[in-house]
């Protein structure tokens, strides 16, 4: 069964749903703004003969017309990073500040992780988590290929992370803490998603997976609010379009934890659908219709879910 | 444990600070941030305000690492910022994306590259460069992209001849873009 037509029923224009979801996705590239600015990296590419434009709602995320298998400079340099378009939303939501406190709960390989880092100025402390350590180590490279020094690499099951090697148990030495400003929980999950750059990922799909992913997701992001502190902010993402992977997520830690859905701002021209409330005779907390969904037909993306928490005590 | 370690050993599963100045310098060779940051100064001329606001770190014995915040000292984690220096040896040698990092603004020891040598530094090969007439040593190769010298990595100039040190994973990235 091809998973994405349990979905029809969720999206506005199915034809236009199934069409988009069979189109490859152009490659994507974020400009690095630790190592370089916008311009200068357009510049560059320029120089190169790379051809490229700029996203409608971002000046620094550029579509490349053909992947160039020529030399490239400003990759080399750090200057860019390969992203898909729409991973580049739960860091917006999350709209971390330089100096701040931030965890990234599931950072490997690092796409999201770099963003936030280049969003905080390089500075602070952002801890980047991953319980996979052959995939820590991509991280590790990519962090270091952009110039990234505000990271730290840990390694932990994001379940039940532990704060005491930030010294949560010896709150008067230097630098020591024990919450975090903000969170970002990129979770596990089954990927429909990812269908335009990766069509396996539907061969590979079952319910069985969705049910126990479910699980560690929860996990995770019941302990991302326990660890973030009153009035901070978790972004919770996944690429499926799975309810129990999204709206339930939400619902379930809504309900055992101090925290709200919230607003956020998503950028201008960038076209979303509301969370939903109702799916196989389920029904969430009517506050998950302020999270988003993207859906592949909306931007010409891949699929996407992004919500915003605020943490209350 | 780290709680078991003595204060004067160098352990490999934690990051210990470096101390301010060799004054206070409790673990023997370990260097300190003071001299970390006249190493960068009086070598490529990175004005030491560059690194208001890092703390250095030790991992393993000389591995030296720069970070742009505050952590708790010790800490066990797997990185910490970037691995920026390899010291505890005769000549201390800098990491390619610290000089990448780091030396935009360098005025000392850096060698500009013509398009074709930049390619072949990149691609790690050694190239005979007579024309250099400055130290010998770790220098930073730059070259130039979008209209300014930008860092590529660092080179071993010895005997006329520029050895290239960009690591293996790094050669690669010239032709990968997707």
């Amino acid at each position: 069964m091809n998973p994405l037509q349990r979905y029809a029923p969720l999206v506005d224009d199915e034809e236009a749903f199934f069409a988009a979801c069979e189109r490859p996705l152009p490659s994507v590239v974020r400009v690095n703004t630790i190592k370089t600015t916008v311009a200068r990296a357009r510049e560059a590419l320029d120089d190169e003969g790379v051809a490229y434009e700029p996203t409608d709602w971002h000046p620094g995320i550029l579509k490349l017309e053909d992947s160039s298998p020529g030399t490239n400079w400003p990759y080399f340099h750090g200057w860019l990073h390969g992203q898909e378009e729409v991973s580049a939303l739960p860091a917006i939501a999350l709209d971390p500040q330089p100096g701040e406190r931030v965890w990234d709960t599931c950072a490997a390989p690092g796409s999201k992780t770099t963003q936030i880092a280049a969003m905080m100025d390089d500075e602070g402390v952002l801890v980047g988590n991953d319980n996979n350590l052959g995939r820590l180590s991509a991280l590790r490279h990519n962090a270091e290929r952009l110039g990234v020094t505000n990271l730290v690499v840990s390694n932990q099951d994001a379940r039940n992370f532990s704060m005491k090697p930030f010294g949560e148990r010896t709150p008067g030495k230097a630098g020591s803490f024990e919450q975090f400003d903000r969170v970002l929980v990129d979770a596990p999950c089954s990927c429909e998603g990812t269908c335009r750059k990766n069509p396996d990922v539907l061969d590979e799909w079952t319910m069985n997976h969705v049910k126990s992913v479910a699980g560690i997701q929860k996990g995770i992001l019941r302990r991302a609010v326990q660890v973030t502190k009153a009035g901070g902010t978790v972004v919770y993402s996944t690429c499926t379009f799975a309810p129990e992977e999204n709206e339930a997520i939400l619902d379930f830690v809504l309900e055992r934890e101090d925290c709200e859905v919230v607003e956020w701002d998503v950028p201008d021209g960038f076209e979303t659908a509301p969370g939903i409330t109702e799916w196989e005779g389920d029904e969430y907390d009517p506050s998950v219709t302020k999270a988003r969904r993207v859906y592949p037909h909306h931007n010409d993306t891949g699929g996407f879910f992004t919500a915003k928490l605020e943490v209350t005590a | 444990m780290s709680d078991d370690t003595a204060p004067d050993e160098n352990w490999g599963q934690q990051f210990d600070r470096l101390p301010p100045t060799a004054d206070d310098r409790v673990v023997e060779g370990r260097p300190s941030r003071e001299e970390v940051i006249d190493w960068w100064d009086e070598r490529f001329g990175v004005d030491p305000a560059v690194f208001d606001g890092y703390t250095f770190w030790e991992k393993g014995a000389g591995k030296i690492w720069a970070f742009h915040g505050e952590v708790v000292d010790p800490i066990e984690v797997e990185g910490l910022g970037m691995r920026i220096l390899r010291t505890r040896q005769r000549h201390w040698k800098p990491s390619t994306n610290a000089v990448q990092r780091f030396c935009g603004d360098a005025t000392k020891n850096v060698i500009e590259l013509s398009p074709g040598e930049a390619k072949a530094f990149v691609d790690g090969h050694d190239q005979q460069l007579d024309r250099w007439e400055g130290d010998w040593g770790y220098l930073t190769a730059a070259h130039e992209i979008a209209g300014e010298l930008e860092p590529l990595g660092v080179g071993l100039y010895l005997h006329g001849e520029l050895r290239s040190t960009v690591p293996k994973g790094r050669q690669e990235e010239l032709v990968k873009l997707d």
